[in-house]
């Protein structure tokens, strides 16, 4: 009996001591658990709908509480995996090593490398002056300058998530695409315009921004922390979005009459491209706030193209982003961003009413 | 000792000025925070990105929210 309560006294001991797992292991468990879920989703919104609740199966309500069970869950598993990812690649790039990526790039090529660096550098709105002022005193380009500024806010990875989630792969990636070439075309016009002069006067008294060393040497370990506290953050920020937008898309779903919205954010109508982008501006959301409405719309029969150009315009463009930007911009080149920027917007959203 | 939080003012600056406190706090020191919003006077730090921690003039990170047991660390430093 002794050797008995002695041995399991130690079992006890050795499960209570923390045990050193290592981040590959824990990285690898999750991953693995992760993917089995995910792989089975669909069957455990099935059960759960029909025989855990209840519902006819094959009924309207049914078929709209399972839409609901599955995607919810579906979505927010694949933002937790793409959040923590993109958060950990975002270690490797910061601002300053972008800057020095782009500085002395000729344009075009400069355009195109700053608009995909703008993917994956880390950037918050509340930086746009500071990151403006180094990129330029170092050299890079106005235009290219502004393809970065572009393409950051534009194409984040909240954005890509759930366009891929709500709207699949092909919204998805033709999200990505439009937003790059926009960035990159918007920059270059306005490189090509050469509004240097425009630029406040003050900016040419600051001393360069240096270089910030004490955010490159990190280990590993603090890299993974980064992606978990990423998951964090913007997982508390957005779920509620998540949630309404899959309910509104779950509501909808075969009761509303489409054809609604169609005939304003139609493809038909020659205006409605324009008129999204015109209200989609002065509005000011997170990617995740903008989604329920974009679900709705194209639910009840607006374009494509309509509401890409109305979600683009939206997280793209905005007022407070503008009025930091204005430190440093006079109003001629604030206006020209605006303008040039709303204008590729339109385009795109037109090419894809024409394509698809 | 000066410790000053340089940020516009968005969530993130809010989000560092808040770990700073806790770390001041939990170290007890007798010292004064700073937030500084006027953008010009952020760029007389030569940073890059905000929000940002400086201590007596020095910047010690810069472009993200360091959490509280970080900046105690850095901040012990200085205690002694």
């Amino acid at each position: 009996m002794a050797t008995i309560r002695l041995s399991l006294n130690s079992f006890y001991k050795s499960i209570h001591e923390p045990v050193f797992v290592p981040n590959w292991l824990k990285v690898g468990l999750t991953a693995i658990i992760w993917y089995l879920l995910y792989k089975n989703l669909a069957m455990i919104a099935k059960w759960l709908t029909y025989s855990l609740l209840g519902f006819t199966l094959g009924s309207h309500l049914g078929a709209a509480v399972e839409f609901f069970i599955f995607e919810v869950p579906k979505v927010l598993m694949l933002l937790v995996v793409v959040v923590y990812g993109v958060g950990v690649i975002r270690t490797f790039f910061t601002p300053e090593r972008t800057r020095s990526l782009l500085a002395g790039k000729k344009e075009s090529l400069g355009n195109v490398l700053a608009a995909m660096l703008g993917i994956v550098t880390p950037f918050c709105s509340c930086s746009a002056v500071p990151l403006f002022i180094g990129f330029i005193k170092s050299g890079v380009p106005v235009g290219v300058t502004f393809s970065f500024l572009i393409a950051a806010p534009m194409i984040n990875e909240v954005a890509v998530v759930l366009l891929f989630g709500m709207f699949g792969l092909k919204v998805a990636t033709i999200y990505v695409f439009t937003g790059l070439l926009i960035a990159i075309l918007t920059g270059w016009v306005i490189g090509r315009l050469h509004m240097e002069k425009y630029i406040e006067d003050w900016v040419n008294e600051v001393e360069t921004p240096l270089e910030n060393n004490s955010n490159v040497s990190i280990s590993w370990q603090e890299r993974l922390q980064v992606g978990r506290d990423a998951v964090q953050e913007i997982v508390k920020k957005v779920w509620l979005y998540i949630v309404l937008g899959i309910a509104v898309g779950a509501g909808i779903h075969g009761y509303v009459p489409t054809g609604m919205m169609a005939g304003i954010l139609g493809k038909n109508s020659w205006w409605s491209v324009p008129l999204a982008v015109l209200i989609g501006v002065p509005m000011y959301s997170n990617a995740a706030g903008i989604i329920p409405i974009a679900q709705a719309l194209l639910e009840k029969g607006a374009s494509l193209g309509s509401v890409l150009a109305f979600m683009m315009s939206v997280i793209g463009l905005s007022l407070p982003e503008l009025i930091i930007l204005r430190n440093v911009l006079k109003m001629p080149l604030i206006l020209t961003f605006v303008g040039v920027l709303t204008g590729g917007i339109i385009i795109v959203g037109y090419l894809f009413n024409l394509i698809f | 000792m000066k410790i000053q939080v340089l940020g516009p003012g968005c969530p993130k600056c809010f989000a560092l000025m808040n770990h700073v406190r806790i770390a001041v706090a939990a170290l007890n020191l007798p010292t004064e925070i700073e937030k500084i919003e006027d953008i010009k006077e952020i760029m007389k730090f030569r940073v890059m990105s905000t929000p940002a921690l400086v201590v007596d003039g020095q910047v010690k990170f810069s472009g993200r929210v360091a959490s509280s047991a970080e900046i105690k660390e850095i901040l012990s430093q200085y205690a002694s």
